[in-house]
């Protein structure tokens, strides 16, 4: 996992209750001591926060946004920093908008393209949707979900080539 | 494919060639891409990396034709502890590839210029390297790489956000432009902490020989740019070629300066160090290193004449724990390697007479 602060390996990991509030903090050594010795001014000023609203939410509310597509919940994504999908983005957007403010000091892309527009978005996202489900499946083994889904992904698959060589 | 045969050459950024190579190792840039039709690594059970691996495998092999040079592919997964290390001491693969599990793997070209990583922290994990302050060649190749790998594949990607990656801090470009420095002067006199202090300003990070939280071995270090997401890979990279001349140029008047006033003191830790090197008969890789950077500014400033740059920077490569059990064709532990270590270096050095005496 990384730092908050920086983008070291975080090497010290900090629960802070504040007004009854957990708030986790994943800190390289050197952001650590710094805010051991000075956590208030740090706090107020927002710093050690990865985002500035979802840092005042609640722990468990955190538990309850979750990416629709791959499952991955918002503290989850905050605890290992990294997402679980490309739809993640979109279903956090809300989150990661200071998050992304903090570390780039900018939210909107600017450079390369594809060349090609992105085919079947919709499609794509879909297999990672099947996917998580087949995984799931498999975990509670019920078998015949998961060979329906598999399937299905099959199904989709073959689906995206299709398209992909009749763009081609 | 068998990795001894690549025991006895050295990669090309290591050549020594290419703009400003007396102070800058290497140019590198990177590029971070995911599959569009599958999660991100973390949401990834062993059969999606297998399949996702199984994908850019083949990618790999069409790109090949693409570019009309072949690139070696290895199953990382199939690899033995040694092997693996070997290809993170040549930079082929980061530390983070060779510690991970599961399906992953590497292609890379036979100059060992173009690497490209499956299954790092993203699905694929592009890099170009070349041998001096190069950068906009790198970038001109990476870039057709991609191109060519947008050919047969779709990336994650999104008007707003650019290209989608598993950390946000690589989100957008999913670029990272870095340039390996070595720096001496600058450490042995500590200005180095006032280049630290003035590219943070700026946002560029700065990090050891083998990236992130790898310590400065041997005076060098890899300056790149932090932020990804809101600038063109043109202003990144002209960020870069903006500030490393400054820098070279600071390492330059400090090197100047020191033979002008303590020429003598000078002399005599390069020849010291010189001498530590050819007749050690025990050595560890971090005395080695240390050494070796002292060496290296003594070439370059002129102090030792019998040694050119490429032999040196071969030198920093083959002496690594890796490489040096590679070249033995031998199991070693840490003090068999430091003697072992210690008689590769008088061998090597053995026939240069020796310091300068101007």
């Amino acid at each position: 996992m990384k730092c908050y602060r920086c983008s070291k390996h975080a090497t010290l990991h900090i629960t802070e209750i504040i007004k009854s509030v957990p708030h986790e903090l994943h800190l390289c050594e050197d952001c650590a001591q710094q805010y051991l010795k000075n956590p208030d001014s740090q706090s107020e000023e927002g710093a050690f926060k990865p985002s500035g609203t979802s840092g005042d939410k609640p722990l468990d509310e955190l538990d309850k946004l979750l990416c629709p597509t791959c499952g991955m919940s918002f503290r989850e994504f905050r605890n290992q920093g990294r997402l679980g999908c490309a739809h993640c983005y979109l279903a956090f957007q809300e989150e990661l908008y200071p998050l992304l403010e903090n570390i780039h000091g900018e939210t909107r892309h600017c450079g390369k393209t594809p060349k090609r527009a992105p085919i079947a978005s919709q499609k794509q996202t879909d297999l990672i949707r099947l996917r998580n489900e087949l995984k799931q499946a498999v975990a509670a083994e019920s078998y015949e979900q998961a060979a329906r889904l598999r399937d299905q992904i099959q199904t989709v698959e073959a689906e995206l080539q299709a398209e992909a060589s009749q763009a081609t | 494919m068998d990795l001894d045969h690549l025991v006895n050459t050295i990669g090309e950024w290591l050549r020594g060639s290419g703009p400003e190579s007396d102070i800058v190792m290497s140019s590198r840039i990177r590029l971070a891409r995911n599959l569009a039709q599958f999660p991100f690594l973390s949401r990834a059970d062993d059969a999606t990396r297998g399949e996702i691996a199984t994908v850019l495998k083949k990618g790999v092999t069409q790109l090949s034709k693409g570019l009309g040079a072949p690139l070696n592919y290895l199953n990382v997964d199939d690899l033995e502890g040694l092997d693996r290390q070997f290809l993170v001491e040549r930079q082929l693969i980061s530390r983070e590839l060779s510690d991970s599990h599961g399906s992953r793997g590497v292609g890379f070209s036979d100059q060992e210029r173009v690497s490209l990583m499956v299954n790092e922290e993203d699905h694929l994990r592009i890099q170009v390297l070349r041998s001096g302050f190069d950068l906009d060649s790198c970038w001109e190749e990476i870039s057709h790489i991609d191109d060519l790998l947008q050919e047969q594949m779709n990336f994650a990607f999104n008007e707003e956000w650019g290209y989608l990656t598993a950390c946000p801090t690589n989100v957008g470009t999913g670029i990272r432009v870095s340039v390996m420095l070595h720096l001496p002067a600058l450490v042995l006199t500590k200005e180095i902490q006032k280049v630290f202090q003035a590219l943070q300003k700026i946002s560029l990070a700065v990090r050891g020989l083998y990236g992130e939280g790898s310590q400065a071995m041997g005076d060098f270090y890899q300056i790149s740019n932090q932020v990804t997401l809101g600038k063109s890979e043109d202003q990144l990279l002209k960020n870069l070629k903006d500030v490393v001349p400054n820098i070279i140029a600071y390492e330059r008047k400090v090197r100047n300066a020191m033979i002008k006033e303590n020429r003598r003191s000078l002399h005599d830790q390069v020849s010291r160090a010189y001498g530590i090197l050819k007749t050690a008969q025990t050595i560890s890789s971090e005395e080695t290193m240390h050494l070796l950077s002292s060496v290296r500014m003594g070439v370059n400033v002129g102090l030792i004449d019998d040694l050119q740059i490429p032999a040196v920077n071969e030198l920093f490569l083959q002496t690594q724990p890796a490489h040096l059990q590679k070249l033995r064709k031998a199991t070693l532990e840490s003090a068999e390697r430091n003697v072992s270590r210690a008689a590769y270096l008088r061998q090597k050095l053995a026939g240069h007479g020796g310091v300068s005496e101007n």
